[in-house]
């Protein structure tokens, strides 16, 4: 793993109709890591992504991808900057008048000049590895909740994205086709040095997946713990932090 | 013999031992950004006819992703069907990683893609006729429902979630008075300004106000009025219960045991009978002050004269038959719009299906009672 930062948040301040959800957030994430965003709800885990996709700005400070602010660029420069990207949407955000092969080849269609057959194959490809063989034809309303989540991660990962942000790629899967995704994300990491920006819950595939985490908390309205999980859950001098990861443990191992 | 191309990005550099073993070294970076014209120099390389074998080393590749290596299959799949042996050599443990997680060698084996048939055109008129049967039979069902429910709510006023009924009477009530008083005026204006050219040729000036009072009150005050009510409120109700639908909301009030009729139709029907009529009134006031205007300035009629030949015109059965009639397009209006909203399938595009569909079918079935309630009125002389 490279040390070189591919995203700088600097003095990030940001919120909904002028509250403030994030005050004064610093942080780095390194080219090739798998990242991963924790805290409870209404955090602003959420607001911290769309504030780095570019989605919302944020009220003060900067977020620097590759060194250039994401926040002032705009036309071509964003696009160049959007074009790094993948994203998969907590609800994800497939079309629902397209079919699931004709969401996946949107973005290769709209950013490659490659025939139509190779498109074709990178479609069936793709939903191969993400487990959906044979739905290529499916509107997004005939599948459930899970397999939508697993085309828009199809989708998501479409162009081979630099950096791809997934909010809550585990959430609504059985926990079989939860830790195979853990594997594709730890696999395509490896293979294409995807930088991978993760917002979860998910106890195991955080053990699992992430090279670093951070904590954030809604009173703090900031980061409260930084760091390897199991050092975390094991050496943190913030007895939430413990909690967090060792109440969850307990009861992931209960149920 | 070698060749070697540079392109940016990547450098594929061929070797053939004559027809029977080519040797393509390939280095450099392929990504989507160039898979295009690597897919095309790779086809130019090997279009010289079968080979018996052919090694693609990818030893020197610094960065592959998973288009450069549909791009790979693809070829691999079109040299091998052409009887070609194709082998991969050198293949770093990152790229090995990438083809198996994408699982080419499934794909592969799969071969070409089956072909999809469409259905036939008996299957397609089948499917037709299924539909339009469905169709018919939820419109009966949901006038079944609506009055069901209406009649519990004039049996229970207290059960009405009044709070909504009040809100659906702002938005389709008040906040359509201007563009119903607007249009009134200017229909009741252009109408008096049109008979007044044709009248003036008779010295039938004062008649202006007969015509321009019997049409708004009759038939252009209910009709106007329900037409605007149904472009601006009949899509609103279509869109809001269709996304409602999308998003299973409709589903999870069925389950909390509340019957989305009551809850969600009922108030809007409720607004919609209680506000059409009331525009309607106004709209008739209004239009009627458009002929005046004409009347007054352009015909020098008084005011005074011009009200009292209206009075004369109209009958009091003339503004009931006009309130009565738009009670009617009211209920169509409400019923057809949240009727359009409930059929939608699938997801924005469905929603949007249904809002063109509620006004059309509102607008639709508005001229059409209105048709048949003036063949009504001929009959029973009214």
């Amino acid at each position: 793993m490279g040390k070189t930062p591919i995203i700088q948040v600097r003095g990030l301040t940001a919120g909904y109709r002028g509250g403030v959800t994030l005050d004064n957030v610093n942080f780095d994430i390194y080219r090739g890591e798998i990242f991963i965003i924790l805290g409870g709800s209404g955090c602003g885990k959420s607001t911290l992504l769309k504030n780095m996709i570019g989605l919302h700005d944020p009220y003060r400070g900067q977020v620097l991808i590759e060194g250039k602010d994401i926040v002032l660029a705009e036309g071509k420069r964003r696009l160049q900057i959007l074009r790094k990207f993948g994203v998969l949407f907590q609800s994800s955000a497939l079309l629902g008048s397209m079919t699931i092969a004709e969401n996946i080849a949107l973005p290769l269609q709209e950013y490659t000049s490659l025939p139509r057959e190779t498109i074709d194959f990178l479609v069936r490809m793709k939903l191969n590895m993400v487990g959906l063989r044979g739905y290529e034809g499916y509107l997004p309303a005939e599948l459930s909740g899970g397999m939508r989540k697993r085309a828009g991660i199809a989708r998501a990962m479409a162009l081979d994205p630099e950096i791809l942000f997934l909010d809550e790629p585990s959430a609504g899967l059985d926990p079989v086709t939860s830790a195979g995704l853990d594997n594709l994300i730890v696999q395509f990491n490896a293979s294409l040095g995807t930088t991978m920006v993760v917002v979860t819950h998910e106890l195991p595939s955080i053990y699992s997946i992430a090279h670093r985490v951070i904590m954030l908390d809604k009173r703090a309205k900031n980061i409260i713990a930084e760091g390897v999980p199991a050092e975390l859950r094991d050496k943190s001098d913030d007895p939430f932090v413990r909690n967090f990861f060792n109440r969850q443990v307990g009861e992931g191992l209960s149920v | 013999m070698k060749q070697a191309k540079v392109s940016p990005g990547y450098h594929i550099a061929v070797e053939k031992k004559g027809a029977e073993h080519w040797h393509l070294k390939l280095s450099g970076s392929v990504s989507s950004a160039n898979s295009s014209r690597f897919l095309t120099d790779l086809t130019n390389y090997l279009s010289g006819g079968p080979v018996k074998d052919v090694t693609l080393d990818l030893g020197e590749i610094s960065y592959f992703d998973s288009t450069a290596a549909a791009v790979i299959a693809q070829t691999r799949l079109r040299l091998e069907k052409q009887g070609s042996h194709v082998r991969l050599t050198n293949v770093k443990p990152a790229i090995q990683g990438l083809f198996e997680i994408l699982n080419l060698e499934s794909l592969l084996s799969e071969g070409d893609r089956l072909i999809e048939k469409g259905p036939s055109l008996i299957a397609l008129l089948g499917g037709a006729s299924l539909n339009f049967i469905n169709d018919t039979r939820f419109t009966f069902a949901y006038l079944g429902d609506v009055t069901l429910a209406l009649g519990y709510a004039f049996r229970y006023p207290n059960k009405v979630r009044w709070n909504d009924a009040f809100l659906y009477m702002e938005r389709t009530g008040i906040e359509a008075i201007p563009i119903v008083l607007l249009i009134s005026f200017l229909m009741g204006f252009i109408m008096a300004f049109q008979a007044a050219v044709q009248l003036r040729q008779f010295g039938a000036d004062i008649f202006v106000a007969n015509l321009v009072g019997l049409s708004i009150v009759r038939e252009l005050g209910p009709l106007m009025t329900a037409i605007i009510v149904a472009g601006r409120s009949g899509t609103a109700f279509a869109a809001e219960i269709g996304t409602m639908k999308v998003s299973e909301e409709i589903d999870a009030l069925k389950v909390m045991g509340l019957d989305p009729t009551r809850f969600l139709i009922i108030p809007k029907v409720l607004a919609a009978l209680i506000t059409v009529p009331t525009l309607t009134l106004m709209s008739d006031v209004v239009g009627i002050f458009g002929g005046l205007v004409v009347g007054v300035v352009f015909l020098d009629l008084t005011p005074w004269g011009y009200i009292l030949q209206t009075q004369r015109a109209l009958d009091i059965l003339d503004v009931f038959s006009g309130y009565f009639k738009s009670m009617v397009f009211a209920l169509l209006i409400s019923g057809v719009g949240c009727m359009r909203g409930l059929q939608v399938e699938g997801g924005a595009q469905g929603v949007g299906r249904s809002t063109t569909s509620a006004a059309v079918s509102g607008i639709f079935l508005i001229i059409l009672y209105d048709a048949l309630f003036t063949l009504m009125f001929n009959y029973v002389k009214l």
